[in-house]
């Protein structure tokens, strides 16, 4: 099986759909030529491969990127457009969230919106918190939206060829420190569905839910509790919505106890929508007080000793799992 | 270029229906409970839509924003799929979702009426995208105020227009009021049109009360997106002759200038033209008057005995 990082994934991706779909395209800040000169990269040698007419390197205006996929997508083409780092999320907003998200449902369901926003996220780069910022629980707060945030190549590659089919607007988040990660992916075409959380490690006495960056520390993170006796069930939520309800509680059902594990900043994030849920549809699955390990309530700080003590590790999964079995 | 006397009939009729459409409204919005929402007209500014919409074939889109109904009656829309909509009635074009303000009606090629000021802009830059795409013989025509022009949005989209080339038509209908702030107190520059060479696109400007003037300006416009020359920014100089809503008290507008205006109403502006031209008779013009008349009276009827949907129906349309 091939080995490919994320952003390589991303690539096989874009490019069987562009093959596929004369209505797919790509827009964005650096799609076709960019500053980065980097086979790692996403959109490397697309613009080599289908030209200017179909891969669109854009002004610096996230509004208008926005807009273009909005107004494309109402004409039926399928855009995938890229938003260079997840703050700027923040300058296509209106665009994503007073529009994409509601015009359908203005409509009265008459027009459908089947575009893809596909985001860099994730610290770890000592870029600072203009640069690294994780945003998923806004758009998931947008009924309307999908919100999809793989956590391996292979899910990224099929997830991305679905979010691309759906008639919905998909807001599709990579993690930047996964694109430097290889990682196995069939070579076989094969789409990933939307809306199902999969779990990547069985387990009885701990359910963890993740996503995106986090899976790696939280798969390291059952394998030293193993050693201690305790296993660790690892569900890779990859869709925050449509949530998957389902294999949350089945599994918590199943454990009786959970954590959520999530990059993003505490307050606010999208581990108290989980809780919630768990709280409300499997409170008597409990058997101990669940656990959230997130970012402090703190901007992602540059220097590196600072920015290791924001991303949640391994260590703090150990810490809160001990807490609760 | 002549204008077709067709098109000139076709002009005073989309007037006469948007005015009728208006008046119908200022009267029942005024009804405790009758309409839910703001209630927003574009009375004296009809000859903007009409001219616009009367210079497009069926295939060209428009995107229009909250003061919507004239641009949308022009382009064909069914007045009482309209007016069950701002009944928020089940039968309305969008099934009582969007109300008077975001209704979308894709099947006259009107798929977008957004509230958000300056919202209008990068979807039509979008839709044109994709008639260039697809290498359509259609454009988008973009429906916006002199408010939305102060918006980042505006130059976002322009600059991507006319860098791409794009088949549209940003029109600016400046009704030298954004809210209850005069045109003076919110832009420095005096014609927005000018704005345009900055953008590298042409800039033109057109007194909105001549629906011919408007007509003429739109399809040259349209002309030259066909032909590759890419987008025009067109500024029609109008005024807002009614509030911002109809709760609004204009306590900010001068009267001198709402009578001013009033007087350079862009409907008896036509007809008296076309019957002193001998084009139409007294008696035909009135025949046109209470034909709209009776259009308007049938769409009220029809939204009135619609029902309202049910409660559960909210949840539907939010996902395909």
């Amino acid at each position: 099986m091939q080995k490919l990082g994320m952003g390589q994934a991303v690539n096989q991706a874009l490019r069987e759909e562009m093959h596929r779909d004369p209505n797919v395209f790509i827009a964005g800040e650096g799609v076709g030529v960019s500053i980065h000169v980097n086979p790692m990269f996403p959109t490397t040698g697309l613009l080599e491969e289908f030209g200017p007419g179909r891969v669109k390197d854009t002004p610096v205006s996230e509004a208008a990127i926005a807009g273009l996929a909005v107004g494309a997508a109402e004409a039926g083409l399928r855009p995938v457009v890229e938003i260079m780092f997840n703050p700027f999320f923040t300058l296509a907003s209106d665009m994503i969230v007073n529009h994409a998200a509601k015009l359908r449902y203005l409509s009265g369901g008459k027009s459908s919106f089947p575009l893809v926003v596909r985001i860099k996220s994730g610290a770890g780069f000592g870029a600072g918190c203009q640069h690294s910022h994780n945003l998923e629980a806004w758009a998931a707060h947008c009924p309307g939206l999908k919100v999809v945030m793989p956590s391996t190549s292979a899910d990224a590659k099929g997830m991305l060829k679905s979010a691309i089919r759906d008639d919905n607007p998909v807001i599709f988040i990579e993690h930047m420190g996964l694109y430097f990660a290889p990682m196995p992916v069939p070579e076989e075409e094969y789409l990933t569905p939307l809306g199902k959380a999969d779990i990547k490690r069985q387990g009885s006495d701990l359910t963890v839910v993740t996503w995106s960056g986090m899976l790696g520390p939280a798969m390291s993170a059952a394998q030293k509790l193993s050693q201690e006796g305790i296993e660790a069930e690892i569900v890779d939520l990859r869709t925050l919505t449509p949530l998957d309800k389902e294999t949350i509680l089945s599994s918590v059902k199943k454990t009786g106890r959970l954590i959520v594990m999530h990059e993003a900043t505490r307050t606010g994030g999208f581990a108290g929508e989980i809780a919630a849920v768990v709280m409300e549809e499997g409170f008597s699955y409990l058997k101990a007080p669940l656990r959230r390990v997130t970012g402090p309530d703190i901007p992602v700080p540059a220097s590196p000793p600072l920015e290791r003590f924001y991303i949640p590790g391994e260590e703090d999964l150990i810490k809160a799992a001990k807490e609760i079995v | 270029m002549e204008i077709p006397t067709q098109k000139k009939i076709e002009m005073l009729e989309t007037m006469l229906l948007s005015r009728k459409f208006s008046d119908s409204l200022v009267e029942l919005c005024k009804i405790q409970g009758k309409i839910p929402g703001m209630m927003i007209l574009s009375t004296g500014q009809e000859a903007v839509g009409s001219g616009v919409c009367a210079a497009l074939e069926p295939g060209d889109v428009i995107i229009t924003n909250h003061r919507s109904h004239n641009h949308l009656l022009s382009k064909g829309a069914d007045p009482k799929e309209l007016m069950a909509e701002i009944f928020c009635k089940k039968t309305g074009c969008n099934k009582g979702k969007s109300g008077t303000l975001h209704l979308a009606v894709p099947e006259v090629n009107a798929p977008c009426t957004t509230t958000v000021v300056g919202g209008t802009l990068p979807i039509a830059v979008g839709r044109a995208f994709a008639q260039q795409y697809r290498e359509e013989s259609a454009i988008t025509v973009c429906f916006f105020g002199d408010g939305a022009a102060n918006e980042g949005s505006f130059h976002e989209a322009l600059n991507l227009a006319a860098l791409w080339q794009l088949p549209v038509i940003f029109l600016c209908e400046n009704n030298l009021y954004a809210g209850a702030q005069r045109y003076e107190e919110h832009t420095r520059v005096i014609d927005l049109a000018k704005r345009a060479g900055a953008y590298g696109m042409p800039g033109v400007i057109v007194d909105g009360n001549d629906v011919q003037a408007v007509y003429a300006a739109a399809r040259d416009a349209r002309q030259r997106a066909l032909e590759g020359g890419g987008p025009t920014l067109i500024e029609c100089k109008t005024y807002r002759c009614r509030g911002h809503g109809e709760t609004d008290p204009q306590h900010y507008q001068p009267r001198d200038e709402i009578k001013q205006w009033q007087e350079k109403c862009p409907i008896p502006r036509l007809s008296d033209e076309l019957v002193s031209s001998r084009v139409i008779s007294s008696e035909e013009l009135k025949g046109m008057e209470s034909r709209a008349e009776k259009i308007v009276e049938d769409a009220i009827r029809f939204a009135e005995e619609s029902p309202y949907p049910e409660p559960h129906e909210a949840l539907e349309d939010v996902y395909v």
